[in-house]
């Protein structure tokens, strides 16, 4: 037996954008052991539902994650249309489609960003963002705000997309398809990203089930497991499989989202040319009463909304599980057996969100 | 969407019907409390994309057995809900015992607070 110390990691790390603990039990540079300690910015987001009445509360949903935040908004507004019964106009479920798929699109470009930091690779950083920017650039155009959208309403959508703008979208889209070709071919090709990647971090199918793993983590261990395939929204209505890689690693996981990234804007197009005219909303009115659980696919995996209602305007209870918390106990047992230095990377590989996490 | 199940038992069977459901194949999805007319505890499993919910009642003073033999991942939502709601689940692995959280405020939360 080797030297056994204990490592802190984080909660500030350069790797990290947002604060997570680990105590890494170490054997000389193999890790042994991984335990965590998360609430560094657990906000009471859920508790919160108790002071806010339930039509407030899409602008805190909308808060719990500042990446997802558009599929947060959509995946509460889904659980209270489904207790009301209330039925979103085509056309409304076209745009929180887009909207949805643009979200996905930019998480993965900033993850890709953050992974290619992590390794120090600076310009494939600056690469990656300048493309997400373009994606940022679009929900600017569309809804106003780059971060927050405020779009998602109960009943439907606040905002309607022009002909023109959908137009326009598709030719920033088809440009940019070209870019990302040539930016992720390094991450694919590049013999240094490979070494860094391939055989780090193996979770196998078996191990992933077994965890509970969710998303691309899921999807990169051989398991074809994605929510959209449920038809919820506009996506019954387009035609995509989900994107699976039996490699396990953390190159898989890096291949996984960037085959999704294509996937998210055939599916922008998809809808764009199928997205029927009418109206974006509808009048919702009285107050919900019944529960509900409601699983949608964020950039990260599997979301549950489960909403509990009682007649009033004041909800029992709006829970969360978000896809990092699923992705967690999946991550603690890749870092076993790891070297130190390939701790940052596979922590990256899971594209945490402790935002989400926390709420 | 599939259709959601919801079943409901009691405390003392939970350890038997989780036995069932894992030995069925289904994956956790997640374990819910809600604070309302004592502790309501939601365990929802998925199994080809159908929702299976259990649910029982308890209060915090009861001991609640940890499921986590049987789904090892359980413990985060275990912990969870033992450190921020108060319910008394015993033989989680690990037990953070109330420290999974870093909150400078007094934990559980109560209804009123």
């Amino acid at each position: 037996m080797g030297n056994r110390t204990i490592v802190p990691f984080g909660p500030q790390h350069p790797v990290l954008p947002e604060p997570i603990h680990l105590d890494l039990v170490l054997e000389d540079e193999t890790v042994v052991e991984a335990i965590p300690r998360i609430g560094y910015i657990h906000r009471g987001l859920e508790k919160l539902v108790e002071k806010r009445d339930y039509q407030q509360y899409c602008y805190v949903a909308e808060r719990i994650c500042g990446i997802c935040s558009f599929m947060h908004g959509m995946g509460y507004c889904m659980s209270i249309e489904r207790i009301m019964d209330v039925e979103v106009p085509e056309r409304g479920e076209f745009l929180r489609t887009i909207w949805a798929e643009l979200s996905r699109l930019h998480s993965h470009l900033l993850w890709l960003g953050l992974l290619a930091d992590a390794f120090g690779f600076e310009s494939l950083f600056m690469q990656s963002w300048k493309l997400r920017e373009q994606v940022l650039d679009i929900f600017e155009e569309t809804t106003g705000g780059r971060v927050i959208f405020s779009v998602c309403d109960i009943g439907g959508v606040r905002k309607d997309i022009s002909s023109e703008t959908l137009m326009k979208i598709r030719t920033v889209l088809t440009e940019m398809e070209k870019e990302l070709k040539e930016t992720t071919s390094v991450f694919i090709n590049d013999t240094t990203v490979k070494l860094r990647t391939k055989g780090v971090g193996v979770l196998t199918k078996q191990m992933a089930f077994d965890l509970g793993a969710v998303g691309p983590m899921a999807r990169a261990s051989g398991i074809e497991m994605d929510m959209r395939t449920q038809g919820y929204s506009a996506y019954g209505k387009l035609d995509f499989k989900p994107i699976t890689n039996d490699g396990g690693d953390c190159y898989a996981r890096t291949r996984v989202r960037i085959k999704e990234m294509f996937q998210s804007i055939d599916l922008i197009r998809q809808c764009i040319d199928k997205i029927p005219g009418g109206d974006i909303n509808v009048k919702v009115k009285g107050t919900p009463n019944g529960e509900q659980f409601i699983r949608l696919e964020q950039p990260r995996g599997e979301v549950v909304y489960y909403t509990k209602a009682n007649g009033t305007k004041f909800l029992d209870r709006v829970r969360v599980r978000t896809p990092t918390f699923a992705n967690l106990p999946a991550l603690l047992e890749t870092l076993k057996n790891c070297s130190l230095a390939d701790v940052p990377i596979l922590i990256l590989t899971i594209d945490p969100c402790i935002s989400c996490t926390e709420r | 969407m599939k259709e959601q199940i919801l079943k409901e038992i009691s405390p003392n069977d939970l350890l038997t019907e989780i036995m069932k459901i894992k030995n069925d194949g289904y994956r956790l999805v997640a374990i819910s409390c809600t604070n309302k007319n004592g502790m309501e505890l939601t365990y929802s499993f998925d199994k080809d994309y159908e929702l299976l919910n259990i649910r029982l009642i308890t209060d915090t003073e009861t001991e609640l057995p940890s499921i986590s033999i049987l789904y090892p991942y359980s413990f985060l939502y275990e912990n969870e809900i033992k450190e921020l709601f108060g319910v008394k689940i015993t033989g989680i692995i690990p037990d953070f015992n109330d420290n999974l959280y870093k909150i400078p405020v007094k934990t559980p939360f109560g209804v009123n607070e």
